[in-house]
């Protein structure tokens, strides 16, 4: 097919500056930085690939990044399902569609380190509801000395915060499906398993995705919550990756090791994003 | 420019990615490519070849750095000729 106008793309261009000054520009500078040994602006040694060689071996790394994937695999096995049992069970009709929808939009609102600070505080076995009822159950629950509990508490706390914007999603895509097939499905006498099965699930597929995709980014790149609830620990159990960096990066002010780190990090978002999203658009072309 | 930290091998690194990105435009725009099946898994046009071209050498290079005492340019080496590999029959 011959192009006839290309001009188009000038319209690109103020998006394409716009990322170029926030991602690509700031991301050249960390290539940079990953190469040199850096102790200030006019102070900086070429090392060549050696903080990569000594990043790939470190523990520290390994750690994290197992922590790292064992939470963003629960988070996504949690929030994922539970998002879409809110977004059926919401009204469809009547007063109850904006009291849900403000309802489920309150946790969306509340920035970051004021999550950690209420989990913090609700989490206390001695003045917070939540441990305070744990411990009154019976439960020796603590989240500042047992892993068990911070890891717990954490990924509660995650579950608070972002299930609403997987219902949001889910409740958006279930709202835009018409009527018809739900008529149809009716005709044929179809159970509710199967409408879920064979007509909501499929027409939730592309929002999914982007949920999908939106929790595990975001999952995968936690610091606030866990920083501020338990600072990481007790010891290093609740130490995930952009923790690990920012002690790098600005507790020992090791730049050049420190960018190694993140790129490695990046990488990584990378290959699971363009997986994910390859493997649900490819089946979404055969299907 | 001095906040950037430049150095010379990564200066060549940008100029090489940025010279891939507008040759593949040029060879876009002077001969149309179409998405087809090779020996990956899925469909794939020029560009997303390319893509994972790239990110098959990133991590190609890490490999090589995290299991191996081998020089750099071998990894390097080995990418390139995955590259066309992946270019042509992918």
């Amino acid at each position: 097919m011959k192009t006839y106008n290309n001009k188009a793309w000038w319209l690109v261009l103020p998006v394409f500056v716009l990322v170029a000054f926030s991602a690509i520009i700031p991301m050249m500078t960390v290539v940079n930085y990953s190469v040199q040994d850096i102790f200030d602006p006019s102070t900086r040694y070429f090392v060549g690939t050696e903080w990569y060689r000594e990043i790939l071996v470190d523990p520290r790394l390994h750690d994290s990044l197992v922590r790292q994937f064992i939470y963003s695999f629960c988070v996504l096995a949690i929030e994922v399902p539970l998002g879409i049992v809110v977004a059926l069970s919401m009204p469809r009709r009547g007063l109850g569609v904006p009291f849900s929808l403000i309802l489920l939009s309150l946790p969306l609102l509340v920035p970051w380190n004021v999550v950690g600070t209420i989990w913090q505080i609700i989490g206390r076995e001695d003045i917070g509801l939540y441990g305070w009822t744990l411990n009154s159950l019976g439960l020796d629950y603590n989240y500042a000395s047992n892993p068990r509990d911070a890891w717990i508490t954490v990924l509660v706390m995650d579950v608070w915060h972002w299930t609403s914007l997987v219902a949001l999603l889910c409740y958006s895509g279930l709202r835009s499906i018409p009527d018809v097939y739900y008529q149809a499905a009716r005709i044929d006498r179809a159970s509710h398993w199967a409408v879920f099965r064979f007509i909501q699930l499929p027409k939730l597929k592309n929002v999914l995705l982007i949920a999908v995709m939106l929790r595990f980014m975001d999952s995968f790149m936690i610091y606030t919550e866990p920083f501020v609830l338990t600072g990481g620990g007790p010891g290093t159990a609740t130490t995930f990756l952009s923790q690990t960096l920012t002690q790098m990066a600005l507790g020992q002010f090791d730049l050049g090791r420190a960018a190694a780190f993140s790129l490695i990090y990046f990488l990584i978002i990378l290959l699971v994003t363009w997986v994910f999203y390859t493997a649900m658009t490819h089946n979404d072309d055969k299907g | 420019m001095g906040w950037m930290a430049w150095t010379l091998p990564t200066g060549l690194f940008f100029a090489g990615i940025a010279a891939l990105l507008v040759a593949m435009t040029v060879w876009q725009t002077v001969s149309p490519g179409r998405e087809r099946k090779g020996f990956l898994p899925i469909s794939t046009s020029r560009g997303d070849r390319l893509f994972i071209g790239l990110l098959a050498a990133a991590y190609g290079h890490l490999l090589v750095l995290a299991l191996t005492d081998w020089p750099l340019w071998i990894a390097t080496a080995i990418c390139v000729a995955g590259m066309a590999i992946i270019m042509k029959w992918g």
